[in-house]
């Protein structure tokens, strides 16, 4: 599977859908940039969808400039656009009278991918998503569970290997677990590709566990835009503190590695008896240990235990990241 | 049904008749029904307009119909051909028309964002999610242009209702409900086939 993203560059977009009494889209310009994993986060009605299918063409900005990889969009005719983008969608949207093999084949069809090019490449694209292909290149969509149904939505929007991958509320359908383990096998995907991915999501916690960079979102305009931590440490806006809950300390917490915070060891074998966490768990994790009772927790990394956390690392390392 | 078993060739010339009647209609209808059903689908309000004016086709009184007819086109088959083709109509295009706005936003949005144009959306994802209710409004149509057909003997297109009609003129009740079973038979079957034909491609 080939790697990369491309950069994507909007720059004063403006949308007003026919009869709105006000703009969708109010002067929207981002750069984002090649093999990011980009969430858009705000409510409801903010203007997300819109921004998203301005970038694949199923909306046409009254103004404003959409540029992929460097070159304009608008010279590029819609459908060969479109074959070069993923796009999930939170219904899924997967075609119900076609099998699982069906479905992620259409944009490889589409572009005349030849079949035996397009059964290994589907047989492949089942194995990243962690579905057996014997088991469910023939099934239909409704033999499938919701997870399953957004696997194969993922499967099919990279397809033909776009190198830009956009994504509204995919994980919006399924319930809590299933969507943590989304997320994660999403991020893998992500490092293992580089696609440059644009993610849709209202959810916070969602937005803060998997995003590179956040852009926050309201009332079509963009209010705020940078990394998990920048935006909970410093919230540009008391709306965007509001939205994120920023003041919430375990929040923050959760996007500190234990392993960053950590202090050597005092001395050799000095751990017995305290509970553990993996370097690359978060501070959250390392916290909720400190208070079930110890006074300090070992921090492994593999095998051997690389460093101690207590409650005034804990505190240091979130004063450190405000 | 003791016609029947006396003139078992007579019968089957007739039924042969109203057979092909009724599947002359349906495919013709169904070749104007499926591009007009998609424009309704996809015209609101044009779509509006089309289905008022077979709405009005369809109420009227089906033997009003072959009377105004016979002055342009005379008597025989292609009157009761067209009559029954305007009939149809209102069946086929409104099932066209529901099945393809069931299918849902989604599906169309997801086939439009792979990059799929409208045409390949069209005949790729709507219309065969659309089928099950498609084959439910030829069923209907089947099932009422059979009817309809039995009519077609009182301008002279030939088919069942010509035992019927003579049966009733001239006093022969064997040869009138030969007919009309006859009929009947022929309506349960193709509903029955059709009915299953239809849970068939039904998925989702
Ligand atoms: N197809 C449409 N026609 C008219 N208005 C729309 C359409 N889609 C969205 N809107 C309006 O545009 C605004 C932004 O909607 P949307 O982009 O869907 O927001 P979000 O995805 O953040 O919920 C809302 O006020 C919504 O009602
Ligand atoms: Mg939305």
């Amino acid at each position: 599977m080939i790697a990369g993203g491309v950069p994507v560059r909007l720059e004063e977009i403006h949308v007003r859908y026919p009869g709105a009494d006000r703009a969708a889209i109010d002067g929207v310009s981002l750069s984002i940039e090649g093999g990011a994993l980009v969430v858009l986060l705000g409510p409801s009605g903010c203007g997300k969808s819109t921004l998203l299918r301005t970038i694949n063409g199923l909306v046409a900005p009254q103004s404003g400039r959409i540029l992929i990889d460097g070159r304009e969009i608008t010279g590029v005719a819609p459908e060969q656009l479109r074959r070069g983008i993923g796009y999930v969608i939170q219904a899924v949207g997967l075609f119900p009278h076609m099998s699982v093999a069906q479905n992620i084949a259409v944009v490889p069809e589409l572009i005349g991918w030849d079949a035996a090019k397009i059964r290994t490449r589907t047989d492949a694209l089942l194995e990243l998503v962690r579905l057996d292909p014997t088991r469910y290149r023939d099934r239909l969509p409704r033999q499938l569970s919701g997870g399953e149904q957004q696997r194969v939505g993922v499967a099919r929007a990279l397809a033909a290997e776009p190198r830009l991958l956009l994504m509204d509320e995919p994980f919006g359908a399924v319930d809590a677990i299933v969507r943590l383990a989304l997320q994660d096998e999403l991020r893998r995907i992500h490092e293992a590709l580089g696609t440059t991915m644009l993610f849709v999501t209202h959810d916070v916690d969602e937005a803060l566990r998997i995003a590179d960079q956040i852009v926050v979102m309201r009332a079509g305009q963009v209010v705020q835009y940078g990394s998990p931590l920048h935006v909970l440490a410093r919230p540009a806006t008391p709306y965007v503190a509001e939205l994120l809950d920023a003041a919430d300390s375990v929040r923050r917490l959760q996007l500190l590695r234990s392993g960053d915070a950590m202090r050597p060891l005092p001395s050799a074998g000095a751990a017995a008896g305290w509970p553990h966490v993996d370097a690359a768990h978060t501070l959250r994790e390392a916290l909720s240990r400190l208070l079930d009772g110890a006074d300090c927790v070992a921090v492994d990394r593999g095998d051997t235990v690389a460093g101690v956390l207590t409650f005034d690392d804990v505190r240091r390392a979130l004063a450190a990241a405000a | 049904m003791t016609y029947l078993f006396a003139h078992p060739f007579a019968v089957l010339q007739r039924l042969g008749e109203h057979v092909e009647l009724t599947v002359l209609a349906l495919v013709a209808a169904s070749a104007i029904a499926l591009p007009l059903g998609i424009f309704v689908a996809k015209n609101e309000r044009a779509g509006r307009l089309v289905l008022g004016v077979l709405n009005t086709v369809y109420t009227l009184p089906s033997l009003a119909v072959f009377a105004l007819l016979i002055p342009v086109l005379g008597i025989g088959t292609l009157t009761a051909l067209v009559a029954l083709v305007a009939y149809a109509q209102m069946i086929l295009v409104r099932n066209v028309a529901a099945g393809l706005r069931g299918v849902p936003r989604a599906t169309v949005d997801a086939a439009r964002g792979l990059g799929m144009t409208p045409a390949q959306s069209l005949w790729r994802v709507e219309l065969p999610q659309a089928l099950p209710v498609i084959i439910g409004g030829i069923r209907i149509a089947t099932v009422t242009l059979i009817a309809l057909a039995s009519l077609a003997a009182w301008i002279n297109a030939g088919g069942l209702g010509v035992l019927i009609l003579y049966g009733l003129q001239h006093d022969d009740p064997g040869r009138a409900v030969t007919g009309s079973v006859l009929a009947a038979a022929l309506a349960i079957g193709a509903d029955t086939a059709l009915r299953r034909l239809e849970r068939r491609v039904r998925t989702g």
